[in-house]
């Protein structure tokens, strides 16, 4: 009986060469929902990315994307965008190359584009407000316009899928909330979004469901429901301080340096 | 004055060298573009070395140049990629253990038989104008499969160039790439030992592109932009080496050095 998750992992383990990041991981992410991974530097959460999208070997368990198993899903099925500083930001290639990168896997072996496929890549530009920069290099672009063109890569294909590596790293704090405000409308067509982030503010204030992640599931839920000091103590293990002002959720370090009583400041 | 400049046309041997040249050009250009962008500039050096190493071993067994040549360039190539997937190891340090040590191989074989009758100076060289019409078709051939093959492949090799992991997650057949970019690779460096010689054929999968580079940001422009200038470097490159009277390889080589150093200028005035 086919099951509503978009993402099924059953008892997984995963590691690299001799240290296991995570053993006998269960994890249901459900079809339509926009997840926020969160969790330290070196916790698994990239890795657990990389395991959804079938490019880093089990040690055991197995995965289901929309209830096929992982690598028999139609590769365009789902889409990923990597982490801004993954790709070489002085490679010659325009906004426009970037986002056609994404309609390689469609079978077609002339390497020009066709009418129907130029249109879906101005309307996706149009859409994502990058169609100025089509003919700009992705090189010379700010880090939200960059993202906007991987994003508009994921989403060339219509995917069921898409999964996000650090989107709101490298980008200022009003980026950061366009981006998600972006990823928010995609999600309310349909897709289910999966991503991985170190702003707690951001996922607190963006995002519906929230993982905490640290080598295992430490507690999953919406914001205001779990980011607790428990949680977050467990999750990151140092102490955490979350104040709540006019319905928004702060989170930050219980013990900042303090420069005021330092004459030298 | 015509007829100076036109003198070099009247021989055989020169416009087998110039046709060579414009070929051999052309391949450097075309795929020392992704040689250039996947940061293995040191690669065309280090497989010319291996390439050498592999004829000298398929002649001790009896094989025909060319295949002893292909098998190792390309098993170097896939070695060399192999090492620096997984292992802390980088792409320089892979290309000078892998190659060298073909090299060195050939090299002891050489030592130790004395009776290897190839043309090994040439090998290092380069010896364009002795160029022949067997050369000149293995040279068209090797031109049309590239071609043709990097025209059906193009998507696929600029995605794994850019971004390889990505490139895997998307659908592409990273490994396949891989090995058809490591097989052309090794087809171009070995068609260019008679033109440029081991020790030059690096800058001529180098130079072009990289002065492609200095003029456009953008992918497919680097591409025309490169095979058009390693072609007219080659041609360039030989005229000048028959009118100054000065080794053949040589003069491309520092041809194309020219053309980058110009290049250098341009790309100020293109920022403006």
């Amino acid at each position: 009986m086919p099951s509503n998750s978009a993402v099924k992992l059953s008892d997984v383990t995963a590691g690299y060469e001799r240290s296991i990041l995570f053993a006998g991981l269960s994890l249901e992410i459900g079809a339509g929902r926009f997840t926020g991974i969160v969790g330290p530097t070196a916790c698994g959460k990239t890795t657990l990315l990389k395991v959804m999208l079938g490019v880093h070997p089990l040690i055991a368990g197995s995965i289901r994307l929309h209830d096929a198993p992982a690598g028999r899903l139609r590769p365009n099925a789902v889409g990923y965008v990597p982490q801004l500083g993954g790709t070489d930001g002085h490679f010659p290639v325009t906004v426009e190359e970037v986002i056609t990168m994404g309609l390689y896997t469609n079978g077609r072996i002339w390497p020009w584009l066709s009418k129907k496929e130029r249109g879906r890549i101005q309307a996706i530009a149009h859409r994502l407000g990058i169609l100025d920069c089509l003919r700009h290099p992705v090189g010379n672009l700010s880090g939200g316009q960059r993202q906007r063109a991987f994003l508009a890569r994921a989403l060339i294909n219509n995917p069921k899928l898409l999964i996000l590596d650090e989107p709101t790293s490298g980008v200022d704090i009003r980026t950061q909330h366009e981006i998600l405000h972006l990823l928010n409308d995609i999600n309310a067509e349909g897709i289910t979004i999966v991503l991985t982030t170190h702003d707690l503010n951001a996922v607190a204030s963006h995002l519906p469901w929230v993982i905490c992640f640290n080598r295992g599931v430490v507690a999953q839920g919406r914001p205001n429901e779990i980011f607790t000091n428990e949680i977050l103590t467990r999750t990151y293990g140092g102490d955490i301080v979350i104040v709540k002002h006019q319905g928004h959720l702060l989170i930050a370090n219980s013990t900042p340096l303090n420069f005021a009583d330092d004459n030298k400041w | 004055m015509v007829e100076y400049i036109l003198e070099p046309f009247d021989y055989d041997f020169f416009r087998r060298g110039l046709l060579a040249a414009l070929m051999v050009g052309a391949l450097g250009g075309l795929i020392g573009v992704y040689v250039v962008l996947r940061g293995m500039s040191y690669i065309g050096h280090g497989l010319s070395h291996a390439v050498i190493g592999g004829a000298v071993i398929g002649f001790t067994l009896n094989l025909n140049f060319y295949a002893g040549a292909c098998a190792l360039g390309v098993f170097a190539a896939l070695t060399i990629n192999k090492i620096t997937q997984n292992s802390k190891i980088k792409p320089d340090a892979a290309i000078g253990i892998v190659t060298t040590a073909i090299f060195a191989l050939g090299v002891a074989i050489i030592s130790k038989l004395r009776n290897f009758k190839q043309n090994f100076e040439a090998a290092l060289f380069g010896n364009i104008l002795g160029i022949t019409e067997q050369d000149l078709v293995i040279i068209a051939l090797v031109t049309c499969f590239t071609v043709v093959t990097m025209f059906f492949t193009y998507r696929t090799l600029l995605f794994s160039t850019f971004d390889q992991e990505a490139a895997c997650i998307f659908g592409i057949n990273t490994g396949l790439a891989q090995l058809l970019f490591s097989l052309l690779l090794t087809l171009v460096i070995i068609v260019s030992l008679n033109v440029t010689g081991v020790t030059m054929v690096a800058a001529t999968l180098i130079a072009p592109a990289m002065t492609a580079r200095m003029l456009t940001d953008s992918f497919s422009k680097m591409v025309v932009y490169s095979t058009l200038i390693g072609a007219i470097t080659g041609v360039a490159g030989l005229y000048l080496s028959y009118i100054f009277n000065v080794a053949s390889g040589a003069t491309i080589v520092l041809f194309s050095a020219l053309l980058f150093s110009l290049s250098l200028l341009v790309k100020p005035l293109r920022s403006r």
